[in-house]
Formats: structure tokens, C-alpha cells, sequence
């Protein structure tokens, strides 16, 4: 079968109804997943910076187990592990009708603190120890301290990485496509099978893919640049 | 605790359980033309590593080209080496992968012939030339400015520089970073199980599906990832400590 790059069949309508529910799903799951992500993850880069050993112990663990085995086998272990009966308990039938998403979008909360917390943990650090002695001898308590002074300049110096890092996230919600989740990807899968061309779908995906993700890396990179000047 | 030892008793039988018919072998060693769940493993655990070391030369030699692209005066060169790590930064492995078997064959025709673990190699190799060659041009970016120009000064050519003077110190200096890079290309050849290549990906959901015993293989598979990373995370540390430059930038670790 020779390519036949005529793409007459993707038409407004077709990209409306198959294509861009895709989408939402896939940017749906990068913004839950980056916002749980970044609040586990802050913690769990707390836990490894404190002076508690079982809590430092427990961050290792996770952030290490994570990050050694792939995306796919975790979305693979969720997807079988989590019962049906959780997903009809959180959204009734319709949650039965969409394990594979609402599977997915547990799985890389998860998954993804485990590296958002290796960049909290850097820019955790990045706050002189100097400026935690100031807050502690103004009466300040430990949580005050984190909150008034580390974390919120934690977090701004870190914001690119940040974002960078929910770029990647966004391309790796394209492995959903293990489990069938109805994501961008699949998306344009589905229209290529409708319309018998498998081969040919991938190219406008991987562009569409590109537009978005370049273009975003863009916006992150002017973002640094101003950082760069406040700081 | 007393259920936990039938299930792993089942577990371990149906490890030697040959794949086509009901026999239990009790050496987990199946009789010649079979195999058992356990030698299948092995088989994918083999794939798994084979792509993975085949992509990450690849990505070596391609990302240091791209990397040293990159840092060329020559102002073509260098967008070229930009374009091609932004192109295949930008798309989901997995796109890339079934791209590769599904698309380029049909643009290459002698490519058809070709099976298609060669193609998952080749496209998990050029994905991570690009985030290699971003740490190669890093590397070279560290050197103070002045070396460069002191190798010209000396009547060096370019190439000569390169050679003699900014490669030996800023490939030393981007080695930490390549320990994650391995890491993550054994993690991201699971990929390649969207392309047919039998790695453990495809051991695991397929296993899994015929036995119905999808715990037990996630299971091994993913002890296996864990032994695979640790294996990697340690021989990466020999590399590193043996050609570690005294006193440069990475040497506190």
C-alpha cells in the first residue's frame, strides 16, 4: 500500500468530532497531573529534606522506584491494579465507561511527582540556608518558614524546569495508548482508521504534536529570560 | 499470610509452564521447539536490552555530532544541528516509533525489507541523540571561551581544536549526564513494543493475557527493569569515576 498523501478526508468537521476531544482529554490530564504532581512532589521533596529518617527513607523509596522502571509498565500496574469498583464509586457508570482515562490520570499524578519532586528538591536548595536561620530566629515555625519563605522562591526559581518538565509530561500522555485511552493520539488513530488511512494519519499527529510542544518551549524560554532578570 | 504461599506456588508453576501446551517442566528449561514462560521472559528481557544498547550508540555517535554542530561557528551547520534536536525533541516517542514502521519504509523502499527491530533502534537512537547533543553542546559551552581561541591562536585548525582541545575535557564533563541518559533509554525502549518488537512491554501484556496471571509477569517484569537500571546505574559510576577529570566541573559527586 503506497502512501497517498492527499488529506481530503480531514476535513473541519472530522478534526472537530474525532480529533480535538483527543486533545481535551490529553490537556485535561497534563494540568491535573502537573497540579497534583508539583503538590505531592513538594512534599515529598519536604519528607526527603527533612531530618526524619523514616521520612527521608520513604521519599527515597518512591522518587527511586519510579524512576527506574518505565512510563508503560506503571500505567499498565494502575490500570490493573485500581478495581472497577473505584471508578464506579468516583463517577458512577460513566466512570465504568472511562476506567482507562480516569486510570490514566491517577497513574501520572503519581508518576510525575516522583520527578516534580527531584526539581522541588532543587530549588529547595537553592534558597540559601541562611535565609531559613533568619526566618527561625524571627520565631518563625518550621511550616511558616517553607511557606512565607523557601517555597515561594522554590518555586519561582524552579518555574521553568517546571514547565519544561509538564512539556514532557504532555508528550508522555501519549502512552496512554497502552490501556486505549481515548487521548490526542488516539485521536488521529481513530480518524485513520475510519477513513482506511493508518500510515498517513501519523504525519499531521506528529505535527500537531510538534506545533504545540515547540511552540510551548518557546513560551517557557522567554519566560526564563524575564526570570533571569528579576533574579 | 498462609493464602500468600499457593499464589506464589502458582506463580512459580506457571513461570515453567511452556507457552503452547499445559506442561510444567520442573527445571523451568523447556524441551527443544518450545519454550517456557520463564525462557520467553528471558527472550524479552534480551530484546529489551538489545534495542536499548544498539539506540544508545546511535544516539552517541549522532548526538555528538549534533552536539558539536551546535557549537560551529558556521551559522548553517549549527541551525541544522538546532532544527534536528527541536524536531525530535518535540514528538511523543511513540508518534516517532510508529512513524518509523508505519511511514518511512513506504518514502524508502529499500527500508521495506528491513525488520522492524532495526527501525525501533534507529528511531529511539535519533530521539535521544537530540537530548544527547543537548548535553554535548552544554558541555563544550562550559569551556571558558578562551581555550577555543587559544587553540586557533596556536595555528590549530577547527577540527584540530575540537580534537585536542574542547572534546577531551567537555565529553568528561557531560559523562554524568549520560548514566540518566541509559537509564532512560532502556526505560523508553518499553515504547518499542507498539511496533511488534517481543521486549518486555509485550512479554507482560501478552503473558499476562494468556495466563491470566497478570501480576505474576508485570511482577517479574518489572523486578527485571529494576535489576536493569541498577546494573546500568553501576557501571555508569565505574565509566564516570575512571575518566573523571580532577578538579572539573561534576567531580564533587
Amino acid at each position: 500500500m503506497a502512501l497517498t498523501l492527499d488529506y481530503s478526508f480531514l476535513a473541519p468537521e472530522v478534526v472537530r468530532t474525532n480529533i480535538v476531544p483527543g486533545l481535551v482529554y490529553s490537556l485535561e490530564l497534563t494540568l491535573v497531573a502537573m497540579a497534583v504532581g508539583v503538590v505531592i512532589g513538594t512534599l515529598v521533596a519536604l519528607m526527603r529534606l527533612s531530618s526524619i529518617k523514616a521520612f527521608q527513607r520513604f521519599a527515597t523509596v518512591y522518587v527511586d522506584a519510579l524512576r527506574s522502571i518505565p512510563l508503560l509498565m506503571v500505567i499498565l500496574w494502575f490500570y490493573l491494579l485500581i478495581p472497577p469498583g473505584f471508578y464506579a464509586a468516583i463517577a458512577g457508570q460513566f466512570g465504568l465507561d472511562h476506567r482507562a482515562e480516569f486510570s490514566a490520570v491517577i497513574t501520572f499524578s503519581i508518576f510525575e511527582a516522583a520527578y516534580y519532586s527531584e526539581i522541588m528538591r532543587a530549588g529547595i536548595q537553592s534558597v540559601s540556608r541562611g535565609q531559613v536561620n533568619a526566618g527561625y530566629a524571627v520565631g518563625m515555625t518550621y511550616a511558616q518558614c517553607m511557606k512565607l519563605i523557601v517555597l515561594p522562591q522554590a518555586f519561582r526559581n524552579m518555574l521553568p524546569v517546571l514547565l519544561t518538565q509538564t512539556i514532557v509530561l504532555f508528550q508522555d500522555t501519549s502512552l496512554v495508548y497502552a490501556i486505549g485511552a481515548y487521548d490526542f493520539l488516539k485521536g488521529f488513530l481513530t480518524v485513520g482508521q475510519i477513513y482506511n488511512r493508518p500510515a498517513e494519519i501519523l504525519l499531521p499527529a506528529a505535527a500537531a504534536y510538534f506545533i504545540l510542544c515547540f511552540g510551548l518551549s518557546m513560551l517557557v524560554r522567554r519566560l526564563q529570560a524575564k526570570i533571569q532578570i528579576i533574579r | 499470610m498462609s493464602d500468600w504461599i499457593p499464589a506464589l506456588k502458582a506463580s512459580a508453576q506457571v513461570m515453567c509452564k511452556s507457552t503452547t501446551d499445559e506442561t510444567v517442566y520442573s527445571t523451568c528449561l523447556a524441551d527443544k521447539g518450545d519454550l517456557t514462560y520463564l525462557q520467553w521472559l528471558m527472550h524479552a528481557w534480551g530484546w529489551t536490552l538489545l534495542v536499548a544498547l544498539v539506540a544508545l550508540v546511535i544516539a552517541l555517535v549522532v548526538g555528538l555530532v549534533i552536539g558539536v554542530m551546535r557549537t560551529l561557528p558556521n551559522k548553517g551547520l549549527a541551525l541544522f544541528g538546532e532544527a534536528w534536536t527541536e524536531f525530535f525533541r518535540n514528538i511523543p516517542i511513540i508518534v516517532q516509533l510508529l512513524i518509523w514502521y508505519h511511514v518511512v519504509p513506504e518514502l524508502i523502499p529499500s527500508l521495506k525489507s528491513v525488520p522492524e527491530v532495526v527501525l525501533a533502534c534507529i528511531g529511539l537512537g535519533l530521539f535521544t541523540s537530540a537530548r544527547i547533543g543537548q548535553q554535548v553542546k552544554a558541555g563544550i559551552n562550559t569551556l571558558p571561551k578562551g581555550q577555543r581561541y587559544a587553540g586557533l591562536a596556536m595555528g590549530f585548525t577547527l577540527g584540530q581544536t575540537y580534537r585536542y582541545v574542547l572534546l577531551p575535557v567537555a565529553l568528561r564533563v557531560v559523562l554524568p549526564t549520560l548514566t540518566s541518559e541509559s537509564m532512560n533509554i532502556i526505560k523508553n525502549s518499553s515504547v518499542a513494543y507498539a511496533i511488534g518488537i517481543t521486549e518486555m512491554i509485550y512479554f507482560a501484556t501478552q503473558a499476562g493475557e494468556e495466563t491470566s496471571m497478570h501480576i505474576t509477569m508485570y511482577f517479574a517484569v518489572t523486578v527485571l527493569y529494576f535489576i536493569s537500571a541498577f546494573t546500568i546505574n553501576r557501571l555508569a559510576a565505574l565509566v564516570e569515576k575512571s575518566s573523571r577529570l580532577p578538579g572539573a566541573m561534576g567531580s564533587a559527586r
